[in-house]
């Protein structure tokens, strides 16, 4: 099927669990993992064989090339790929312990557990206020004063509040590509969910965007549990905890961020992250 | 000049001759029926009855018979047409299922008007029993009009980005709710657009309704949904086919009247349109 | 609301978009279910054989014929003139607005075709009765008031921006690669419309006239207020003749009662028709789809 991998990849099943890092006791217990997971998208198939965990309130990034599978990764821990015509995984996704496939799963509860920020920041045509209080109203929240606290607590802590306030009734078009993107975060926070997505949050923005989304997910994950995908190894680098490298679907390597960019096992890992191909 | 330069000279010209032949005809017509009719265009014209005089009729009956039809025609199409574009377009899926609507509903499109009308009248009429009513033309109207309003409601919800919907998903909203939510408001010039096609369509529209029964000699407005009636084409129709002289004025005049109601849907809608998406981009 | 009763009424609501979905089935099951009812019992009394070969048709009279082929024939030569004025006229006017027509042109022409497909076909009847009828009789001695010349030249102006804007379509389809291909060897706008594009969208111009013939065979109004209500099995435009659809319409105004042969006519007729029609769209359809990359 693909290249013959490098002979020291260890399979994925025994990466079970955070223990296998070095100092992995540090790391707190997972919040969601997968175990086994492939996925396809019609015959072709997206990913192969991967177990990982996301321990909470830290930040795991997802690292690779493109192609690599890291998004269809991502979407399978909120279940959007359903949308997908064609799309198909096998394997476990957990939630707190329950697998998120199981059957009669509420699919939409799920979402409002593991909430998510996409690659290209997409608000709705609609003014701030609305597009944070959207999933307020969607969640049965009818209370105008309790949506209005919640939408100015969601956009303090996306850390826009300051350069919204007087605003809150324009539309969000009006607002910058950087700003577009917080706001898409306190859009995905207000619901409060306890895992957050993150694909590529900062990639269409500037250095100066980029550092204050890098600054917020800094914060951010003293509350969430944080997922996120990165083709910027310096950004994972600097915003993770853990970094789970993956390439052509396979799950090659995972531990604590230093050890994976100082010191990583694979020497798949290492040509990666010094850049000598992707 | 080259030969080939020449024929390629010569095919520009022809070109734009045959153009505007054809909108010259378009000109022809609006200048004929204006001649013809613009001097039988008054205010006793349009309040007036039809009777066996020329200069004594007027088309009040017919108006009011083609405004109740259009009132209730859309109001049985477009529901039921948005409703299946939303159906097919948000929740149909690629299966087979979805293709054979979509199969069907293209050949339905281009069904005879004819036809619509031999329908009505099977259904309608003899089975239903509605007898030559508003509501048998109707309803035979948005059979008719059917295919139309769903193909451009389709379109319209096509328009509308898949970020939005997965925006939407992903903050835990129902199908339902993204539809009605984002989808539909941001689809609602489009959808507006299909709709006064679809509603013009309608208005123009004489066999299907000769077939159903629609009279030609009505003296009266229509009191309800129940009551027999006529409408714009089918008067002009009526007058075009009595040889004298006086009856041909009036139906050009009908014919100004019945163009200038679409002119007028069709500016609305055009108004509407691009309010709605000035809306959605402000 | 709860998450179960949100969940019930999304079921709920999902249902009742279906119903409208299938609603469209119901149409041509309702259309194919009234045609045959009616049509099986009219071959109860007449004969298929005499009805799809005779040549004289007159259910109305007292001396009941019902010989099909004058109402064909009279629909077929009104499409046939229709045509014969829409296609080259059409095609040569997307030749034209694709190739040629500065965009200035474009935006004035297209909506202005646009606005020649959106007027009532009643309209166009008069127009073909009272102003094109009497003008052609000025060049055409023995024109009667009613023929099949007048309608079909009106029927054809009906039908042009149809073939137009579908050839067009075809004709923008067509890889910009291949006319370019053709400008660097030095062809005109001409050569390279005719000689290369042109043959390269034949499926997709192919099937505007398909569809356009459709639509002409399965118009009424026009052929109904200036063909004529004479059916006729002749090939002479010049003369009164009538259409498989004004023949319904005239029938409808007129008194025949229900469940008579004379009645069921307009049901056999019908068939013909939609089966006819039917046909023709499905060719049109599977000749779009043949283009790669061609727009539906």
């Amino acid at each position: 099927m693909g290249p013959t991998l490098p002979s020291r990849v260890p399979s994925a099943l025994s990466l079970a669990g955070p223990g296998r890092a070095a100092s992995a006791a540090e790391l707190p217990p997972a919040r969601m993992d997968v175990r086994g997971l492939s996925a396809w998208y019609g015959q072709t198939r997206a990913l192969t064989d991967v177990t990982l965990p996301f321990s909470a309130n830290r930040v795991t990034a997802l690292i690779g090339p493109s192609g690599c599978g890291k998004t269809t990764l991502l979407r399978t821990l909120n279940r959007l790929n359903d949308i997908v015509p064609g799309a198909r995984v096998e394997g476990d996704v957990r939630l707190d312990g329950t697998s998120i496939h199981a059957p009669g799963t509420d699919v939409v509860a799920l979402r409002r557990r593991v909430g998510m920020v996409f690659q290209k920041s997409n608000p709705f045509p609609r003014s701030v206020f609305e597009n944070v209080a959207y999933g307020l109203r969607v969640n049965g929240l009818r209370d105008r004063r309790e949506i209005a606290e919640r939408v100015e607590e969601s956009l303090r802590a996306a850390a826009i509040w300051s350069e919204v306030e007087g605003r809150l009734h324009d539309s969000a078009l009006t607002l910058s590509g950087g700003q577009q993107q917080r706001l898409c975060i306190a859009r995905a926070l207000a619901i409060q969910p306890e895992v957050l997505l993150m694909d590529e949050p900062a990639s269409a923005l500037d250095p100066i965007a980029t550092q204050r989304i890098e600054e917020l997910i800094h914060t951010l994950k003293q509350t969430y549990t944080i997922v996120i995908v990165t083709h910027n190894m310096q950004q994972a680098a600097r915003v993770s905890d853990v970094t789970a490298f993956l390439w052509m679907g396979t799950l090659i390597e995972y531990g604590r961020t230093e050890d994976v960019f100082t010191t990583p096992r694979e020497r798949l890992t290492e040509d990666y992250v010094t850049g000598r191909f992707g | 000049m080259t030969s080939a330069r020449f024929a390629d000279r010569a095919f520009h010209l022809l070109g734009l001759t045959v153009l505007v032949l054809a909108l010259g005809m378009l000109g022809a017509l609006l200048v004929d029926v204006a001649r013809d009719g613009l001097g039988r265009v008054s205010w006793s014209f349009l309040t007036g009855y039809p009777s066996r005089r020329a200069s004594a009729s007027g088309l009040l009956p017919a108006l009011a018979g083609s405004l109740w039809l259009v009132g209730l025609t859309a109001l049985m199409a477009v529901p039921v047409g948005v409703g299946a574009a939303i159906g097919l377009e948000e929740y149909g899926g690629r299966g087979r299922l979805a293709r054979l609507a979509e199969v069907n509903i293209a050949n339905l499109a281009g069904v005879p008007s004819v036809v619509y009308g031999l329908l009505g009248l099977g259904v309608f009429v003899q089975v239903l029993r509605w007898d030559r009513s508003l509501l048998a033309g109707a309803g035979t109207l948005a059979l008719l009009i059917l295919p139309i309003v769903i193909i451009t409601s389709r379109e319209a919800l096509r328009g509308v980005p898949a970020s939005v919907r997965e925006a939407s998903l992903a903050l835990g909203a129902t199908k339902w709710q993204t539809v009605w939510h984002q989808v539909l408001p941001m689809a609602l010039p489009g959808l507006l657009t299909g709709l006064i096609l679809a509603v013009s369509r309608a208005l123009g529209e004489t066999a299907p309704l000769i077939v159903i029964g629609a009279l030609s000699y009505v003296p009266f407005v229509p009191d309800g949904p129940r009551s027999p009636f006529t409408a714009l084409p089918i008067q002009i129709y009526t007058w075009v086919s009595r040889p004298r002289e006086g009856f041909r004025a009036n139906a050009a005049a009908t014919i100004l009247v019945l163009l200038a109601v679409l002119l007028v849907i069709n500016g609305l809608a055009i108004v509407a349109r691009d309010r709605a998406a000035r809306r959605r981009s402000a | 609301m709860s998450r179960l009763a949100q969940r019930a009424r999304e079921r709920v609501i999902e249902g009742g978009l279906a119903v409208c979905a299938g609603l469209s089935l119901v149409t041509t099951a309702g259309i194919v279910a009234v045609l045959t009812w009616e049509t099986v019992a009219f071959f109860r009394d007449v004969s298929p054989l005499a009805f799809f070969t005779g040549r004289t048709w007159t259910p109305l009279f007292f001396n009941q014929q019902f010989g099909v082929l004058p109402l064909v024939a009279g629909t077929l030569l009104v499409a046939a003139i229709a045509l014969a004025t829409a296609v080259p006229a059409g095609v040569i006017s997307a030749l034209y607005l694709s190739e040629y027509a500065p965009p200035r042109v474009r935006r004035v022409a297209k909506p202005a075709l646009e606005v020649l497909a959106g007027i009532p076909t009643v309209v166009y009847g008069y127009f073909a009765l009272l102003f094109v009828t009497p003008w052609l009789q000025q060049w055409i001695p023995g024109l009667t008031g009613y023929n099949a010349l007048a309608a079909g030249l009106v029927l054809g102006v009906m039908v042009l921006p149809l073939v137009s804007s579908l050839s067009e379509d075809a004709l923008s389809a067509v890889p910009p690669g291949l006319r370019e291909a053709a400008f660097a060897l030095g062809a005109t706008r001409l050569q390279a419309a005719v000689g290369v594009v042109l043959p390269a969208a034949w499926s997709g111009v192919s099937a505007a006239v398909i569809l356009a013939m459709s639509r002409a065979i399965g118009e009424t109004m026009i052929v109904a207020i200036a063909a004529g209500q004479q059916p006729r099995l002749t090939a002479s435009p010049l003369v009164p003749i009538e259409t498989m659809t004004a023949y319904i319409v005239q029938v409808s105004l007129g008194d025949v009662p229900a469940g008579t042969t004379a009645y069921r006519t307009i049901f056999a007729v019908g068939t013909l028709l939609f089966a006819g029609t039917f046909v023709l769209n499905l060719c049109s359809d599977w000749l779009r789809r043949r283009v790669p990359g061609a727009v539906r």
